[in-house]
């Protein structure tokens, strides 16, 4: 039944994709890549339950789907609630004699607004109960599916359609959530942070995040060129720059006090400058062009150095 | 496929409609009605409409890596056994991410049209 992750290409050629093409996302969306890396590191039976949102809507417009493996949509707010039933009814039928395998691994997928805001509490529902669910959150910065509004992973300077920016504000004035720590403080088994350009530490973390007893999280960062701004080919690239310059730091909390910081953040001598990050993306575009706002992005790069070093300090890195 | 040809209802008075009747056995109307989808490729239609450009792999300098083939969100890259790539271009719809991603930047984005699809192999 268990199958090996996939983390050499030569292996992954031998691992089927879990999303067929000709899905509704738009073009440059790096979320089908994670779920396409996500489907590389399974091991067995797998259920998918997906919180409304960008992948949910554009892959299964009914009476299709995208999806090859079994998948439920459930409303915004509870999809790990639905996660947790998946679990506990495949445990009674299983006793029943009514299903054949022991363990089917349960993935609960959302994004930024149904795990940072709206699905928050059911989330942490499921964390305090100790289901064994992997929750995985795409984090492209907005409620990117309704028409690009604010939401808790909206960073500090980003322009959305409930947070103009103009003469009068710069964007959202607030700081982001930190759901990986939030969610580490539950002291559940396994939190991980990854990327998508970075290929081998996606499937390595999320294969140990299935194999843990009880549940884990990971937080993936997905760049969104529409609510972006950004060029739709410049989505790995953009992937690659939240990390180096410390907007989205890769490392995992092991029982919510263990911090280990990942290779690819590990090897950063010094953050890339924010601005890097930035300029490709229209959404920051304001903060250049009107001198006032200069202040605000230095206050944003202090925020992110503080977070940095917080980080590293808590990882035990130098 | 057959056609179902009937007068115009609009006031313009002078054409005839010509209404594509689905009979294809994927159709919406010959789908099983249960309460649950079934997967399919192409599940909401050809995305390949899509594009304004189309990638366009160079053979000559493709050192058949599979980067291109790993991030391509759409999954329309598919590889030979020896890993040399093909782009499917009914459901591509050229965001682009290969041509920026490939280490020997070997795949270039052209206009749509200006392909030479003879090219190809």
């Amino acid at each position: 039944m268990t199958e090996e992750a996939a983390v050499r290409i030569k292996d992954m050629l031998e691992k089927d994709e879990i999303l067929s093409s000709g899905h509704r996302m738009c073009a440059g969306c790096a979320a089908p890549t994670i779920v396409k890396l996500m489907g590389m590191a399974l091991r067995g039976p797998t259920v998918v339950c997906e919180a409304t949102g960008c992948l949910e809507v554009a892959t299964t417009i009914y009476p299709y789907t995208a999806w090859k493996i079994p998948w439920i949509h459930v409303a915004f707010e509870n999809a790990s609630a639905v996660a947790s039933g998946v679990v506990e009814a495949y445990k009674v039928m299983h006793q029943k004699g009514r299903f054949e395998h022991e363990h089917v691994d349960v993935i609960a997928i959302g994004g930024d607004g149904g795990t940072f805001d709206i699905g928050f509490g059911s989330l942490s529902g499921m964390l305090e109960r100790g289901h064994d669910v992997v929750y995985m959150v795409y984090d492209n910065g907005a409620y990117q599916n309704t028409g690009i509004q604010r939401s808790g992973a909206t960073l500090p300077g980003q322009e959305t359609t409930t947070s103009w920016a103009g003469k009068v504000s710069p964007g959202k004035e607030q700081r982001k959530k930190p759901i990986a720590e939030i969610v580490a403080a539950h002291k559940i088994p396994y939190v991980a942070t990854v990327s998508p350009y970075h290929r081998r530490d996606f499937i390595q973390k999320f294969r140990k995040a299935l194999e843990v007893e009880g549940p884990a999280f990971i937080h993936a960062i997905s760049p969104c060129p529409r609510g972006w701004r950004s060029e739709t080919g410049k989505s790995m690239e953009l992937a690659k720059l939240a990390v180096e310059t410390g907007i989205h730091p890769l490392y995992e909390v092991f029982d919510g006090e263990e911090y280990k910081m990942s290779g690819p953040s590990k090897r950063i001598k010094e953050l890339t400058p924010i601005e890097d990050y930035m300029k490709p993306q229209g959404q920051f575009r304001h903060l250049f062009k009107d001198p006032q706002w200069e202040g605000f992005r230095e206050q944003i790069q202090t925020w992110i150095k503080e977070d940095w070093e917080l980080l590293k300090k808590k990882c035990g890195v130098e | 496929m057959s056609l179902r040809v009937r007068s115009c209802r609009a006031h313009s008075g002078c054409v005839l409609v010509v209404n594509e009747v689905n009979t294809e056995p994927e159709g919406r109307a010959n789908m099983p009605k249960t309460s649950y989808s079934k997967p399919s490729v192409g599940a909401t239609g050809k995305t390949g409409s899509w594009r304004t450009f189309d990638p366009v792999i160079n053979y000559k300098e493709c050192s058949k890596c599979r980067t291109c083939w790993l991030y391509c969100p759409e999954a329309v890259i598919t590889l030979e056994d020896d890993g040399t790539p093909h782009i499917d271009y009914d459901y591509c719809k050229g965001c682009g991410i290969c041509a920026q991603v490939c280490p020997r930047k070997c795949i270039d984005m052209v206009r749509k049209g200006t392909r030479d699809e003879e090219d190809e192999e």
